[in-house]
């Protein structure tokens, strides 16, 4: 569905995301997250959820993105299937929030079914382990090992 | 421990995950014909896969009773018996555990939990001791093994979202503060903090909540087994037999005496994919198993089998009284879901003689037999290194999947 990759791994699930933009690889990474866990076909657009998130590193903004949204499928009970995010660098303003990136996104998705969704594997969290997200030339690329 | 760190991603997300055995005084042949009946009555009861909900309703309060006592909650409150926490590692109850260490995040995806069997691979297994698969006739009978090809019932699982958040909160906080102590790591995910650091002590504490979370998550499971086994055979689940024989945790951090130049020091053994073995004796062993050493459960495929050990002196002397946890996976997970179907894997299985049944037919593609290593060769490499002794084989004959 996505612009993603998943890579071998013995124990746990491991993708890798490319994009243009910044918004693209949060999107992507965050629909990879979901398709680890349900069939994304079959996952309706009924709810909104709006997340906000800042943080001056670019890396650890996606890391809370992917955590926030494991939080509300255990807490809320919910699944995505569609994600618009939208990334703003700081570049003015007080000395303390120079620099920043600024994360709005909504994700829309609905309660889990188990009797509709395909349900797969539960995530438990985004870890470090070779954990990265950088621009090479003109594009960003992001590389995520998720604990199931 | 006055110089040494403690780390999350050392202990792993899910606190606490470990493994319980259960013993029945019914033998294959009163189970077997009604396996379809048990499993099916298991995965009505006991909620499993992603977004489930768990059996016991709790509000904030309950929820931080459960926190700082675990297992003696539930035995308290109706589900189990006394027996049952002298069964458990540290009583079911890890002393220390303080709440205000942990985040209302984790609280939030916690609190619904409580009586779910989680995902991936955890699972709840029935199994039997076949006669020709006991080594240890003996340590067998002392745990009420007895019977030939004895029904038990294995489970496995840990602290759910609740014990991940924990572990996720503490990361990403060690991360941040580690350059202040001058700690420098190969790995970001094991991140760390010195443990008598303010953040080393209250991620201490905080990881007590998630392990009595996940005593008290197998404490209740093992009640709906019971009850379970007393509603298909129609009898009260005491006359069954339907004794704990252990909980053994394989994913904590201890603090643990140790032999170092003859000398004895305290250390803190990070347990990540590891069960404590230590011989007979030891100050760890709750009063029962004072005499046989530190049980140790290794799960292997819901194929192949799994094994009952006990633990050794030597594993103290050599391993900081540690061993294996499970037979380890030998494939990736897609490569598994490439090689075999669910559905499929689920008839020839049966055919074998093992009842599966699982919320999602690709999470159980992932879980086939040959996606693990030979669960006999991983076993006997511990009886040669001798950081554990085998006391008996067990084989699947129904399995829930998570």
């Amino acid at each position: 569905m996505g612009n993603y990759r998943f890579l071998e791994h013995t124990a746990d699930v491991m993708f890798e995301v490319n994009g243009k933009s910044l918004k693209e690889i949060f999107e992507n990474a965050a629909l990879a997250t979901f398709e680890v866990q349900v069939d994304l076909k079959k996952v309706k657009r009924k709810v909104k959820k709006k997340i906000k998130l800042k943080n001056k590193d670019i890396g650890l903004l996606l890391f809370e993105f992917l955590e926030e949204l494991i939080y509300l499928k255990d807490a809320k009970y919910l699944v995505f299937s569609k994600f618009k995010v939208s990334i703003k660098e700081n570049l003015l303003g007080k000395r303390s929030q120079k620099g920043e990136f600024k994360l709005e996104a909504n994700a829309e998705g609905e309660k889990i079914d188990p009797k509709r969704h395909e349900l797969k594997t539960d995530v438990k969290a985004p870890t470090f382990h070779n954990f990265f997200l950088k621009k090479i030339k003109n594009n960003w690329k992001a590389r995520v090992l998720l604990d199931i | 421990m006055k110089e040494g760190v403690i780390s999350p991603g050392g202990i792993g997300f899910d606190i606490n995950c470990g493994m319980r055995l259960v013993k029945t005084d019914l033998t294959i042949k009163e189970v077997q014909p009604k396996i379809k009946d048990l499993i099916d009555e298991f995965f009505k009861t006991v909620p499993a896969g992603v977004g489930c909900k768990g059996f016991v309703k709790l509000n904030n309060s309950l929820f931080e009773e459960i926190m700082q006592s675990g297992s003696k909650w539930c035995v308290e409150n109706g589900y189990g018996w006394k027996k049952d926490l002298e069964r458990t590692e540290d009583y079911g109850t890890l002393k220390g555990a303080d709440l205000q260490k942990v985040s209302q995040k984790a609280r939030s995806r916690g609190i619904n939990q409580l009586g779910t069997l989680g995902s991936g691979n955890h699972y709840l297994e029935v199994q039997v001791a076949h006669a020709e698969d006991i080594f240890d006739v003996e340590t067998a009978k002392k745990m009420g093994i007895i019977e030939k090809n004895q029904v038990l019932v294995m489970l496995h699982c840990g602290s759910r979202g609740f014990g991940h958040q924990i572990a996720t909160d503490y990361l990403k906080l060690f991360d941040k503060v580690m350059p202040q102590y001058n700690i420098k790591i190969p790995d970001r995910e094991l991140s760390c903090a010195p443990f008598q650091s303010q953040e080393g002590q209250d991620y201490y504490a905080a990881m007590k909540c998630a392990g009595n979370m996940a005593y008290a998550n197998r404490q209740v499971i093992l009640h709906r087994i019971r009850e379970g086994f007393g509603r298909v055979f129609k009898q009260d689940p005491e006359k069954l037999g339907l004794d704990l024989i252990y909980d053994c945790t394989h994913n904590l951090a201890r603090e643990h005496k140790i032999t170092v130049d003859g000398k004895k020091k305290k250390v803190l053994v990070h347990l990540k994919g590891a069960t404590t073995s230590v011989g007979l004796g030891h100050e760890r062993l709750t009063k029962l198993y004072k005499n046989i050493g530190s049980p140790i459960i290794i799960g292997g495929s819901m194929e192949t089998g799994s094994y009952l050990l006990k633990g050794t002196k030597k594993a103290e002397e050599d391993t900081f009284g540690t061993t294996a946890h499970g037979s380890g996976r030998a494939m990736s997970r897609t490569q598994a879901k490439k090689s075999v179907r669910g559905e499929n894997l689920q008839k020839s299985m049966e055919k074998k003689g093992i009842y599966v049944r699982g919320v999602s037919m690709s999470g159980l593609a992932e879980e086939a037999g040959f996606a693990y290593k030979e669960i006999d060769t991983v076993v006997g490499s511990l009886k040669k290194s001798g950081i554990s002794e085998p006391i008996i084989k067990l084989r699947p004959i129904g399995n829930v999947k998570g």
